[in-house]
């Protein structure tokens, strides 16, 4: 007995708990309760509720042999994730698609504030320049136009990376400024790839045009003893330092890269421009307000939805119906707390998927219950009739949900995106419920009905 | 509680609605959404002015021609149908439209055909592929009951029930289409497909307790599918009903958005309540009938 009552205080403990946790808008912080950083967790939310796009593009791979599409379509990826990152988006997401005909290029982007210039920035073609650096003037004037919660964001930064205090005066020397120069990639005449004799670490030499030779020439002889950087895409790659003026036009871009991504690197950068051309063919767009209104709106609808089925179950099985309703807390909280610690990207139709397991989740507790009341009237011992009308129902709740999982499955397989969402979120769901409704509640009640509440039968149910 | 005895009600009145559904989806059909025949559509809002749709209609007409639709959605705003705006064209319309400043774009959708041709075969797919394995589970969780019927019987009612509730949601949807303008899109095949699930977790549950009855007794057929029905009467209904309460709460409260889903998922839910007491079982109880008939 004292064993079941541990496990109710600590069922308890966690509903409380992962309430604190689950909850958005954290309900810990607001009521000043001394909660650690990592408490704070907010949910993944899908595009349909921040706002932001999803495009959908074709890589016309005609000019290509067919062993090499799948190359083709990873150079794609990886040009385009490059891009992508450069917008400022949380967790952009970048990925292929292998179709019967080819390859297809799906990109998301969260919160963004203008899709169509993302849009624009995406179609074009690598972009390769040689940056200088900037004099200490220029950084110290930079600096000072900088809001201070940036130079201390950058400090911190600078501190974890290189374990040494910093002042605010020294951010400069590692603030990686630099200007950029007339040398690009238009001048370039060809990239490859060639390992270092000594270390055999892939590094990419550059051929420039005689342009272009005569421009890092001059660079390089200006520079000297300074570094030089490398940007493509507007992202530094390496930053060597120049140990003498270069003539001839070769230059090499080496850093910490695998051959794979060296070889890959100089590939984009030959063919100057996407490995293979792109066409938009779909194109998902929704505003940050109409996303906002969709998350307040549907949380409303869970909290009544909530509140509507736990006044049903405690108004048609009492006592029974309010130890539902508190293992219906406890499924609630787990599973936003699920969802946040796997994370599962919440969607509209996810959020639509949790509401529907709420009602779901009692499912299984209406059958056991209604199964209790049958038993009862045999006139068996309260305790007895307990456990049969859990054990009894058991096949019941079991097949019954499994034909959920079924679907679930089957839905999350077969399709993508919004139904996706609905099929994970919907089949978590299911198998959690199982869990609260048949192990929860029965803790509840038999740990409870061994208490003085266990000789009113009569407040059981109905 | 004899429903068996009053199965020819339940049939005809099944029957009459499940007529009316074909028959509206063989008329109208279903008013397909965007993603699955391609195409674009464009909801702004004003943020001053209130629009006025005549205007806009000229505005827009110079960018797309005439070959788009325009109505109003809440207040100040406006959904743009066409069947395919380019990206150039997309921003060339909110230009025209004042830029940035002048109005807010709530959501943008261009689905290619070639995407929305194949968003069509997977959902067909995605169905065939729940029926299949719906059916072997259901066929597979009554393989040891076989007397008086073999199990796979109980699949097929159950089946016919699904039918049921599936043809009723459809043709409820293409009366929708037809009036009220509500489309059939990939959220609604979510719908459909939970409906599938649920539609049997009901009608099993009912058979369970049938199972359960007809191992142990020694009543007629009719009879036990009575009293399994009585049995299981309270919980087919609560069931139905914790599982129709967050439905209707985010039917009324949930947005705009979210409403021909989970319109689809009460009707299905509503149906599926009743097909797995007033269908499944007088089918299964029909068949043994028509059985004896026959051989005496």
């Amino acid at each position: 007995m004292l064993r079941d009552w541990i496990l109710v205080i600590l069922v308890l403990a966690i509903t409380v708990v992962g309430g604190l946790f689950a909850i958005p808008g954290n309900i810990a912080k607001k009521i000043n309760l001394p909660v650690p950083e990592q408490f704070e967790k907010p949910f993944k939310l899908g595009l349909d509720l921040q706002g932001g796009t999803h495009l959908l593009y074709e890589a016309d791979l005609s000019g290509i042999k067919k062993a090499d599409w799948e190359e083709s379509a990873n150079g794609l990826r990886d040009v385009i994730e490059r891009r992508v990152n450069l917008f400022g988006v949380q967790e952009p997401v970048v990925q292929t698609e292998q179709t019967s005909k080819g390859y297809r290029l799906i990109v998301e982007l969260a919160g963004i504030d203008d899709p169509a210039e993302a849009i624009k920035e995406i179609g074009k073609t690598p972009f390769l320049e040689f940056r200088e650096e900037m004099s200490d003037a220029e950084k110290k004037k930079i600096l000072n136009m900088l809001p201070p919660e940036q130079i201390e964001e950058t400090i911190k930064q600078v501190e974890k990376q290189t374990g040494k205090k910093v002042k605010k005066e020294d951010v400069v020397d590692y603030l990686p400024l630099y200007t950029p120069t007339e040398l690009t990639g238009k001048y370039l005449k060809s990239a490859k790839v060639d390992f270092s004799e000594n270390t055999f670490e892939p590094y990419i030499s550059l051929e420039f045009n005689a342009e272009g030779a005569k421009l890092f020439r001059d660079l390089t002889k200006k520079n000297k003893g300074k570094t030089l950087a490398i940007y493509i895409d507007n992202q530094m790659i390496s930053s060597p330092t120049v140990q003498e003026e270069i003539s001839g036009g070769k230059a090499q871009i080496t850093g910490q890269f695998t051959i794979e991504e060296a070889k890959e690197l100089a590939r984009n950068l030959s063919a100057g421009a996407l490995p293979v051309p792109i066409k938009l063919i779909s194109q998902q767009t929704v505003g940050p307000s109409l996303g906002k209104v969709s998350i307040e709106k549907s949380v409303n609808a869970g909290v009544i939805g909530f509140l509507l089925v736990i006044l049903f179950m405690i108004l048609f099985y009492r006592l029974s119906g309010i130890f539902a309703s508190f293992s219906l807390l406890f499924y609630g909280v787990l599973i936003l707390s699920l969802f946040k610690l796997i994370p599962v990207t919440l969607t509209l139709a996810g959020i639509a998927g949790f509401v529907l397991s709420l009602g779901m989740a009692v499912d299984a507790n209406v059958l056991v219950f209604e199964r209790l009341k049958e038993e009862l009237k045999e006139k068996e011992s309260f305790d007895l009739a307990i456990n049969n009308a859990f054990s009894r129902a058991w096949t019941a709740v079991r097949d019954g949900n499994i034909t959920t999982l079924i679907t679930c499955l089957i839905l999350f397989l077969v399709s993508s995106g919004f139904v996706q969402g609905f099929a994970l979120v919907l089949g978590i769901g299911v198998l959690v419920s199982m869990f609260s409704a048949m192990i929860i509640t029965k803790l509840y009640i038999k740990t409870f009905s061994n208490t003085k509440l266990g000789k009113l039968e009569k407040l059981w149910t109905r | 509680m004899n429903i068996v005895k009053y199965s020819k009600f339940y049939f005809i009145f099944s029957g009459l609605l499940i007529l009316t559904s074909v028959i509206f989806l063989f008329a109208w059909g279903f008013k397909l959404g965007v993603d699955f025949t391609g195409g674009s559509l464009l909801e702004l809002k004003f943020i001053q002015k209130e629009p006025k749709i005549s205007e806009l209609r000229k505005e827009i007409n110079s960018v797309l021609g005439t070959d788009f639709t325009l109505q109003e959605s809440g207040e100040k705003g406006i959904i743009l149908r066409a069947k395919n705006i380019t990206e150039e064209e997309h921003q060339e319309i909110i230009d025209t439209l004042g830029g940035k400043d002048e109005v807010i774009e709530e959501r943008f959708e261009m689905v290619g055909s070639v995407v929305g041709k194949e968003l069509r075969r997977s959902t067909m797919i995605a169905l065939i592929l729940a029926l299949f394995f719906i059916t072997i589970y259901v066929a597979s969780a009554f393989r040891k009951v076989s007397k008086p019927i073999p199990s796979w019987q109980y699949a097929i009612a159950a089946l016919i029930a699904l039918f049921h509730d599936i043809l009723i949601t459809c043709g409820a949807f293409a009366l929708f289409g037809k009036f009220l303008g509500i489309e059939v899109n990939i959220p609604f095949v979510a719908a459909l497909l939970t409906i599938l699930g649920y539609s049997i977790n009901d009608t099993i549950v009912i058979f369970d307790r049938l199972r359960e009855h007809i191992v142990r007794e020694d009543e007629t057929f009719g009879n036990i599918v009575n009293i399994s029905i009585k049995e299981t009467f309270a919980r087919s209904l609560f069931t139905s009903i914790t599982t129709l309460l967050p439905l209707f709460a985010i039917l009324f409260f949930g947005g705009e958005t979210l409403f021909p889903f989970v319109l689809a998922l009460i009707i299905g839910i509503f149906f599926g309540t009743y097909s797995s007491i007033f269908i499944a079982p007088p089918v299964l109880y029909s068949w043994i009938r028509l059985k004896e008939k026959r051989s005496s």
